[in-house]
């Protein structure tokens, strides 16, 4: 093998692994606030992307359709949950982010979808878009739940999982898509070629890295969130409110998912159904990284990138295996080097 | 513990299903399908709903069981009756090799961990050149019986359910032992197990094996029903499958596994089959509708639908009392009065920079009743934990009847003599008092878990549960024997600690704060039944920070105080020892 070659394949293995670890931060996320192991990851990835495509592309997403009936399902969460102590304030705040916020983007989306908007438009209203279906997903299935087993949890989050995916092949087919490009044009550096949008990947990556960091070490509310991932009861003591802590843990992953998806929409084709590969992968290095660490979170998924790119060049046929199979090892040192302390769960 | 008859009926029911005149074909093949299902989520609710190991991974060993046995009768041409034992035995080695690196994960590691292996494995299948590859491998002889050959749905249908009833009887029989609560206690964490003797690596692999070995039964029969097997089935999707499965027929319960199984597998034939009927239209609305549904299910009924239908069956409670006149062996002690029973060194426990015990020197005599007090902080629960076995010592040495003992596992210490309890209650909340007393017993009784599924441990049980109900009446909890350890106050669940320390017919038993959360005449009781436990031949070191009850009752005190030991001597000279009112007190103005 070539420097070039070896060039070529980290390059493509870093551009993957930056993707893989902007999932794995919103696995961390996620599950260090609510418990919830969110397999419906890739899901947020797909809806982005194919919702980026299909608006470029002139056609109208179902997703928005989707985010709407979603949105009246929060609605009515809402005012059960509070039957017995309905007040207007809350009503009221509870119709705007559930149903007239739903309701204007939707009309956006008519309104722009008609017209094959720019490039700008479509990421604005596709995480937007997004972003409402992970807050409200999380409302509806996961808040009632949220005093259950990781167990439950996690059997939940199989079952949005595949709604989700039976309403992907609903909305985009079972076609795959492409999008246009974020950031066209590219540069040369001796034999490497650097495209916009891998450019693009590597800053948004790094930009979210940074901003989670801050977001968490600085601010109230990232405080807030990591106080509710240590100890829901203790949190709420405090005055915490521990579903604001898991609506914004579900917002930011939404979001993440979704960019993650535009980005890569431009350089492979995605189907409805792709997002879960892609998931898992980012899960693989969000358990490197112990489900707690971001920083080892992101170069564990760098490492995934690499190791996928590389077996893809050497053994195309094992790719998925040998990147499963890296996990074990890494598992098994995790476990050695933190004795089991013991749990109380039930 | 439960009456087989319920079974009995279940059994005469499915075996009559096939004979229901106008049975339409079609719902053979679906209960056959539950059959195969069930096998599997049963395994699981063994290894996840009790155990607490959750795996994804289950559809693999699926996969084992019945590409062991496609590529065997194809190739090789073997007998499937051969090939049975076989693909047991692979699906349990491949258990064995899998659980040696996945078992050892803790928390939320080992999920991950089989979901990893999982799709690995099923990309490995695809891929493997004398396992077909993605087309698998067809023609696979059926079953035969003679010149019978079960080629139809119907008359695999027996073999499936008999396999079924056999496994459900068989995993129930294994709960229902000593073995099965050790299984059963895995789920609360290990220290409490590992106190009693309880081999808590070991146990879980026996869950691993158990759950791997069902699943390969049902690879293999499912290989014999379809003739054919292919990667597909055996994928990461239907191991997350499985699990939920068992989640949803509520994975304590090995009904519940049954339950989930019709459930899901009908569930999901009736949408397939009537939903494109109601809503036409294109792609995958049943799997819309069934996750909609599963999030449902679950926001209605966490704990799964088996034990949400058995609430409304009317309770029963009490159960039958053991025959408290079987005696299990008794340790054989030595007379001698003074004898040194425990004797600790210098021994220093350092976590990082702080010093939690600093070179504490003291010893517990036969016979004897001696505390260990100090303000909080001061070491006394480290030191516990140091004697037991579950914190190894910095330095310094501990020795037990004149043996060292010092990096001794748990295991072995109790083993010598030295049983405890904890200071934040140890128990099963989901288990009764009799069954959590009884895990005290372990090591006294022999029956391995083959025995136990066949129910060759009848002797070596009723031994073990009479001796747990004799220390349940002498600590005077006759009356909670068969309640949920859950359910009595905290108060009572430290004397339940008790009376399961007792069961390992101690030399020396440890208890910590065993006063805390006792009324005045409970702690008055408590006090008698430990001298009358001295005066029988036993020791007792005890932490307690009630100094009423450890002034009247201590022949001797240790204060500790930030770890190192202050002062030694009778209630007496303690009480009027200055640096010890210091140490509670503070200095005096």
């Amino acid at each position: 093998m070539n420097t070039t070659i070896m060039l070529f394949l980290l390059q493509d293995g870093i551009t993957n692994g930056a993707i893989y670890a902007l999932l794995g931060l919103a696995l961390v996320l996620v599950f260090a606030v609510t418990r919830v192991i969110l397999i419906p990851q890739g899901e947020f990835v797909t809806y982005g992307a194919l919702t980026y495509a299909s608006l470029a592309a002139g056609q109208m997403p179902g997703t928005a359709k989707l985010a709407f009936a979603l949105g009246l399902g929060a609605f009515a969460f809402d005012l059960f949950a509070a039957r017995k102590a309905l007040h207007g304030r809350l009503v009221l705040r509870s119709i705007l982010t559930n149903i007239v916020l739903p309701a204007i983007v939707l009309a956006l989306t008519v309104y722009y979808a008609a017209q094959k908007p720019p490039v700008a438009v479509c990421i604005a209203l596709s995480l937007v878009i997004v972003a409402m279906i992970g807050l409200f997903l999380y409302r509806i299935a996961f808040q009632p739940l949220a005093h259950t087993s990781v167990l439950v949890l996690l059997i939940a989050s199989v079952g949005v999982h595949l709604a989700l995916q039976g309403l992907g092949l609903l909305f985009f087919g079972a076609e795959g898509q492409r999008g246009p490009a974020v950031l066209s044009g590219s540069f040369t550096t001796g034999a490497l070629r650097f495209t916009g949008q891998s450019i693009t990947v590597y800053g948004i990556t790094i930009a979210f890295i940074v901003g989670l960091w801050l977001f968490f070490g600085l601010t109230l509310y990232g405080k807030a969130l990591r106080a509710t991932a240590v100890n829901r009861l203790g949190a709420r003591l405090v005055g915490i409110r521990t579903t604001l802590s898991g609506q914004i843990a579900f917002l930011l992953a939404s979001v993440i998912g979704a960019l993650s998806g535009i980005m890569i929409v431009p350089i492979t084709t995605l189907y409805y159904d792709s997002g879960f590969l892609i998931g898992l992968k980012g899960f693989v290095a969000a358990i490197i990284g112990g489900l707690v660490s971001y920083p080892l979170t992101a170069v564990a998924a760098l490492v995934v990138g690499i190791v996928e790119a590389f077996s893809s060049f050497y053994a195309s046929n094992y790719k998925e295996v040998i990147v499963f199979m890296l996990l074990i090892p890494v598992l098994l040192l995790r476990s050695l080097a933190a004795p089991a302390v013991e749990e109380e769960k039930d | 513990m439960q009456s087989r008859l319920p079974i009995l009926i279940f059994a005469l029911i499915m075996a009559a299903i096939p004979f229901v005149p106008g049975m339409p074909p079609f719902w053979i093949v679906l209960l056959d399908n539950v059959g195969l299902t069930a096998l599997v989520a049963m395994g699981l609710v063994l290894l996840t709903g009790v155990g607490g190991l959750t795996s994804f991974g289950q559809a693999a060993f699926v996969g084992f069981g019945a590409y062991t046995t496609a590529v065997l009768s194809t190739t090789y041409g073997m007998s499937p009756w051969l090939t049975l034992p076989l693909s047991l035995l692979v699906s349990g080695l491949l258990a064995v090799l899998l659980g040696l690196v996945t078992v050892r994960l803790s928390g939320h590691y080992l999920p991950l961990g089989t979901l990893a292996w999982g799709l690995g494995l099923f990309y490995l299948f695809s891929k493997l050149e004398f396992l077909g590859r993605n087309d698998g491998i067809s023609a696979i002889p059926p079953l035969s019986i003679g010149s019978f050959k079960m080629l139809s749905p119907g008359s695999i249908y027996y073999a499936i359910w008999v396999a079924v009833i056999l496994s459900a009887l068989l995993t129930m029989n294994l709960l229902d032992s000593r073995t099965g609560r050790a299984i059963r206690a895995l789920r609360r964490g290990h220290v409490a197990a590992e106190a009693f003797g309880v081999h808590t690596p070991r146990a879980k692999m026996l869950v691993f094996i158990h759950a791997a070995v069902l699943a390969g039964l049902s690879g293999w029969l499912y290989a014999h029903l379809q003739r054919a097997v292919n990667p597909t089935p055996f994928g990461a999707q239907a191991g997350i499958e499985y699990l939920f499965i068992a989640v949803v027929g509520g994975a304590g319960y090995v009904w519940g596994g049954v339950l989930g199984a019709a459930l899901v597998v009908v569930l999901k034939e009736v949408l397939q089959s009537y939903l494109p009927l109601i809503l036409p239209g294109s792609g995958q609305v049943e799997t819309i509708v069934f996750g909609i549904m599963l999030v449902a299910l679950l926001q209605l009924a966490p704990g799964g639908v088996w034990p949400w239908l058995m609430s409304f069956l009317p309770q029963r409670t009490g159960g039958k009392k053991p025959d408290t006149s079987l005696k299990l062996e008794q340790r054989t002690r030595s007379p001698g009065q003074s004898s040194v029973l425990l004797q600790v060194e210098k021994a220093r426990k350092q976590f990082g920079g702080v010093v939690a015990v600093n070179n504490v020197s003291f010893d517990v005599l036969a016979r004897e009743i001696v505390a260990l007090i100090g303000p909080n902080g001061a070491g006394k629960s480290t030191t516990f934990n140091l004697i037991t076995g579950v914190l190894s010592a910095t330095s310094g040495s501990i020795s037990v009847l004149g043996n060292k003992v010092d990096r001794a596992p748990p295991q072995e210490i109790v083993k010598l003599g030295i049983s405890r309890t904890f200071q934040h209650v140890k128990l099963v909340p989901d288990m009764t008092v009799l069954e959590n007393v009884a895990i005290g017993a372990h090591l006294r009784g022999h029956s391995g878990p083959i025995s136990s599924m066949l129910r060759l441990d009848r002797t070596d049980e009723a031994k073990l549960l009479a001796e747990a109900a004799r220390q349940i009446e002498r600590v005077g909890l006759g009356e909670q024997m068969h309640q949920l350890a859950g359910s009595l106050s905290l108060g009572q669940q430290r004397i339940v600690e008790i009376a399961r320390a007792l069961c390992v017919d101690p030399m020396l038993l440890l208890l910590d704060e065993p006063a805390a959360g006792l009324r005045h005449m409970e702690k008055q009781r408590l006090a008698s039944l430990l001298r009358e436990l001295r005066d029988g031949g036993m020791s007792v070191l005890l932490v307690e920070h009630d100094m009423g009850f450890v002034m009247n009752l201590a022949d001797r005190i240790v204060v500790l105080d930030f770890g190192t030991k202050i002062a030694e001597g009778t209630p007496a000279t303690i009480k009027t020892n200055p640096e010890v009112i210091k140490a509670y007190l503070g200095v005096a103005a």
